[in-house]
C-alpha cells in the first residue's frame, strides 16, 4: 500500500514538472531581475519614462495601447505640462459638433492614446496581412510575461539551416512557432535617451518591458504597498486570535 | 428532542428595548442557539472542522465584492472586456475587489474541497448527517455552475472557448443535442446572449447557495457536528459550548485565511489564471490548451477520459453524482478513519488520485496523459464502487474509545462539566 502511495506521489511530482506552458513551442525564457519583482518590487521611474520614449518612437507606429489615456501617463511619472504636450500632438476625431458634422482637434489628458490603424483591415492592410496586437495587457497576456517580452525583443536570430522561413516571416525561438511577423524592432541608437543613458538593444528591450508591464497593470505600486501593510496587520491580528485561543482553552484543556 | 428542552431551559433573559423585541423575534435566543453559548459542540474538535466557518466567510467575501464588480461590468460582447479593465484602472480600488473576487473563488474552492475530505477522513456522512452531506453536495454544484459562469464574464480568450467546449458538451445529448446547445446560447454561436444569461446566473446562483447553506447548517444543528474520534456525545462532559470556545479556534482559522488570501491578491494576483484571459475573446482563433480553472480540473480530466463525447459526459457528471451515494457506499459503521487502519491508507490514496487527476487535467490530452487520465479516472470510481463498500466488510476496526472525554481527557474520573 504504502509503495504504491510512493509510485503515484511521485507520479504527481513528475507531472507538475511537465508544465503545459512548454508545449506551445517557443524557449522558456531567462528570468529577469525586474525592479518590480518581488515584496517590496516597485516600478523604475526614469526606465517607465524611457520605456514610453521607445514606445512612442518605435512601437506605436504598428502597437496600439487602447486602455492607456494621456492622463494616465502622470501617474506614470510624466509631469502633466509633458503629457498635456503629448496630448495635444495628436489629433482626435470628435463630434457631432452642432451641424451634424465630425471634427479634429488636438487631444486632451482625458483622450486615450490613439491607435495606429483606425481597424484592423487597415492594421493587416499595412503589415502583409498580420495584426499587430495591442499591447496594453501583453505582459499579463503571455506566459513568462515581462520575461518573454524581454526575451523575444532581444531574442531575434538568424534561423538554423534546417528551419525554412515562411516569406514576410522572420525567425525568433521565443515566439510560439518560432516564426514572427513582426521584423526585429529593435537595434542600437534607434531613440536617443535624455538622461544619457546609451540606447542598447537591451536597454532599450528592458526599458518599453517595463513600460509596457506599467500600461497592464499600473496599479502595481499601490498594491504592493497597501499589502505590506495589510499583511503585517493581519500576522498581528493572527497572533493576537492564537493568544485568544489559548487563554479561552486554558482552563478546559 | 433533547434540543428544545435544552434551549428551553437555557433561553436567555432580556431587558429594556432589547427584552421587547426579543419577546417578539428572538433573535438573540437565535443567534445563541445557533453559534453561541447554547451550542454544545463536541470539545475534541481539531482544526480541520474550521472549514465550514471559513467557507462561510469565503461566501459572503465573493457576494460582497461581487455586488460592487456588478455595479461597473457590461454584461455584453462588445463591453465585456474594456469593462474589467476600466474596473482594474478607473474605479476607486476596483484592481483590489476584483483580485479580491477572482482569487476569492479559489480560496473558496480550496476551503470547501478541505471541508470534504474532511467528511471523507472523519465520515461526517454517516448516518444520521446524510442530509447535511447531501446539502453540502448541492451547495457545490451550485458553487461549480456559478464558479463557470463566473470564468465567462471577462470575455477574454479562456472565457470564450470555455463556454464553447462546456456548452457544446450538450450536443452529445442524442436527438436533441444541437437544440439544446442553441436554447442555452440563445443563438447559432456563442456570444453576447449567451454572456447575458451567463451574467445574470452568475449573480442569482449565489442567493441559492446563501438558501441551500442555511439548510446545511439547519440539518447540521439537529444532530451537530462529528468529531474526530466519529462517536456519538454522551452528556454534557463531552461537550463545550460554542461560544466561546469555538468562536475562538474559528477565528484562528479566520486569520489564516485571510493571510493566504492577502498573499495572493497583493502578491500573485494571476498565479492562478490563465494568461490567455488577458487577450480578448476572439471566435476566429482558439488558444493552443483550452483548460478551466484550476479547481475544476480534475473532472476536465474525467471529461476527457472517455473518448466517446456522451460518455465523457456522463463520467464527468457521474464524477459528482456518485457522491450522493458515497453515505451507503461506505457500508463501515465506523465513522473515524482513525480507527479504520486499512480505510486510513486508501484515504490517502484518493486524495493523491484526485490530484493527478487535477494535473491531467492541465495538460493537453497527448501521449502518457490520455492513459494516466484514464487509470485516475478508473480509480476514482473504483474508490467509491468498490472500495468503500468492501473494506466495511472485510475491515476490522481498532476498538472504539468509551466517550469523547475520557479520550481527551484521560482517566479523571469526573471531568468538569463543560459549562
Amino acid at each position: 500500500m504504502k509503495a504504491l502511495a510512493k509510485i503515484l506521489a511521485l507520479a504527481v511530482v513528475a507531472s507538475l514538472a511537465a508544465s503545459p506552458a512548454f508545449a506551445a513551442g517557443g524557449h522558456e525564457p531567462e528570468k529577469h531581475d525586474w525592479s518590480f519583482n518581488g515584496i517590496l518590487g516597485s516600478y523604475d521611474k526614469p526606465a517607465l519614462r524611457r520605456g514610453y520614449q521607445v514606445y512612442m518612437e518605435v512601437c506605436s507606429f504598428c502597437h496600439g495601447v487602447e486602455f492607456i489615456a494621456f492622463r494616465n501617463l502622470i501617474d506614470m511619472g510624466l509631469t502633466e505640462d509633458e503629457a498635456k504636450a503629448a496630448a495635444e500632438a495628436v489629433q482626435i476625431e470628435d463630434g457631432p459638433d452642432d451641424q451634424g458634422l465630425m471634427f479634429m482637434r488636438a487631444g486632451r489628458l482625458s483622450d486615450r492614446i490613439p491607435p495606429p490603424f483606425p481597424n484592423e483591415n487597415a492594421a493587416r492592410a499595412a503589415n502583409g496581412g498580420a495584426l499587430p496586437p495591442d499591447l496594453s495587457l501583453m505582459t499579463k497576456a503571455r506566459p513568462f510575461g515581462p520575461d518573454y517580452v524581454y526575451a523575444l525583443l532581444t531574442g531575434y536570430e538568424q534561423a538554423p539551416d534546417d528551419v525554412e522561413i515562411a516569406p514576410g516571416m522572420n525567425y525568433n525561438p521565443f515566439y510560439s512557432g518560432e516564426q514572427i511577423a513582426m521584423f526585429e524592432p529593435l537595434f542600437d541608437g534607434a531613440v536617443f535617451f535624455e538622461d544619457g543613458t546609451e540606447a542598447t538593444i537591451e536597454q532599450m528591450a528592458e526599458d518599453i518591458t517595463q513600460f509596457l508591464m506599467w500600461t497592464a497593470e499600473p496599479k502595481l505600486d499601490d498594491r504592493k504597498r497597501m499589502g505590506l501593510g495589510v499583511m503585517i496587520f493581519l500576522v498581528i491580528l493572527t497572533g493576537m486570535f492564537i493568544a485568544v485561543k489559548r487563554r479561552v482553552w486554558a482552563d478546559v484543556h | 428532542m433533547a434540543d428544545s428542552q435544552d434551549h428551553e431551559h437555557n433561553k436567555m433573559q432580556l431587558k429594556g428595548v432589547m427584552g421587547w423585541v426579543e419577546y417578539r423575534l428572538p433573535w438573540v435566543n437565535l443567534l445563541n442557539n445557533a453559534v453561541g453559548t447554547n451550542y454544545p459542540t463536541p470539545r475534541n474538535l481539531n482544526y480541520w472542522w474550521n472549514f465550514g466557518s471559513l467557507a462561510g466567510l469565503a461566501l459572503v467575501i465573493e457576494i460582497l465584492t461581487g455586488v460592487v464588480l456588478n455595479m461597473h461590468y457590461v454584461p455584453t460582447a462588445e463591453g465585456a472586456f474594456a469593462s474589467v479593465e476600466r474596473i482594474m484602472r478607473d474605479v476607486n480600488f476596483g484592481w483590489l475587489i476584483r483580485y479580491v473576487h477572482a482569487n476569492g473563488a479559489s480560496v473558496f474552492f480550496a476551503v470547501i474541497y478541505l471541508h470534504m475530505f474532511r467528511s471523507f477522513y472523519y465520515g461526517s456522512y454517516k448516518n444520521p448527517r446524510e442530509l447535511v452531506w447531501w446539502l453540502g453536495l448541492i451547495i457545490f454544484f451550485l458553487m461549480i455552475i456559478t464558479a463557470f459562469t463566473g470564468y465567462v464574464l471577462p470575455w477574454g480568450q479562456m472565457s470564450f472557448w470555455a463556454a464553447t467546449v462546456i456548452t457544446n458538451l450538450a450536443s452529445a445529448v442524442p436527438v436533441v443535442g444541437t437544440d439544446i446547445v442553441q436554447w442555452l446560447w440563445g443563438d447559432f454561436s456563442v456570444g453576447g446572449s449567451l454572456l447575458g444569461r451567463f451574467n445574470s446566473l452568475h449573480y442569482a446562483l449565489p442567493v441559492a447557495i446563501v438558501g441551500v447553506a442555511v439548510i446545511h447548517m439547519w440539518a447540521l444543528h439537529e444532530h451537530r457536528s462529528n468529531n474526530p474520534l466519529g462517536i456519538e456525545v454522551k452528556g454534557p462532559q463531552d461537550t463545550l459550548p460554542f461560544h466561546p470556545y469555538f468562536t475562538a479556534k474559528d477565528l484562528v482559522g479566520v486569520g489564516v485565511f485571510l493571510l493566504v488570501l492577502a498573499g495572493l491578491v497583493f502578491y500573485a494576483p494571476n498565479i492562478l489564471g490563465e494568461p490567455d484571459n488577458y487577450v480578448p475573446a476572439n471566435p476566429l482563433q482558439t488558444p493552443n490548451h483550452i483548460v478551466p480553472e484550476w479547481y475544476l480540473l480534475p473532472f476536465y480530466a474525467i471529461l476527457r477520459a472517455v473518448p466517446d463525447k456522451l460518455g465523457g459526459v456522463i463520467a464527468m457528471g457521474g464524477s459528482i453524482i456518485i457522491l450522493f451515494a458515497v453515505p451507503w457506499l461506505d457500508t463501515s459503521k465506523v465513522r473515524s478513519a482513525k480507527f479504520r487502519p486499512i480505510y486510513k491508507q486508501f484515504f490517502w490514496l484518493f486524495v493523491i488520485d484526485t490530484l493527478i487527476l487535477g494535473v491531467v487535467g492541465a495538460n493537453a490530452p497527448e501521449g502518457n496523459w490520455i492513459i494516466i487520465g484514464q487509470l485516475a479516472t478508473f480509480y476514482y470510481f473504483f474508490h467509491f464502487i468498490v472500495i468503500l463498500p468492501v473494506l466495511g466488510w472485510i475491515e476490522s476496526p481498532k476498538p472504539l474509545p468509551d466517550s469523547i472525554s475520557t479520550s481527551v481527557l484521560g482517566d479523571k474520573k469526573s471531568p468538569e462539566p463543560a459549562e
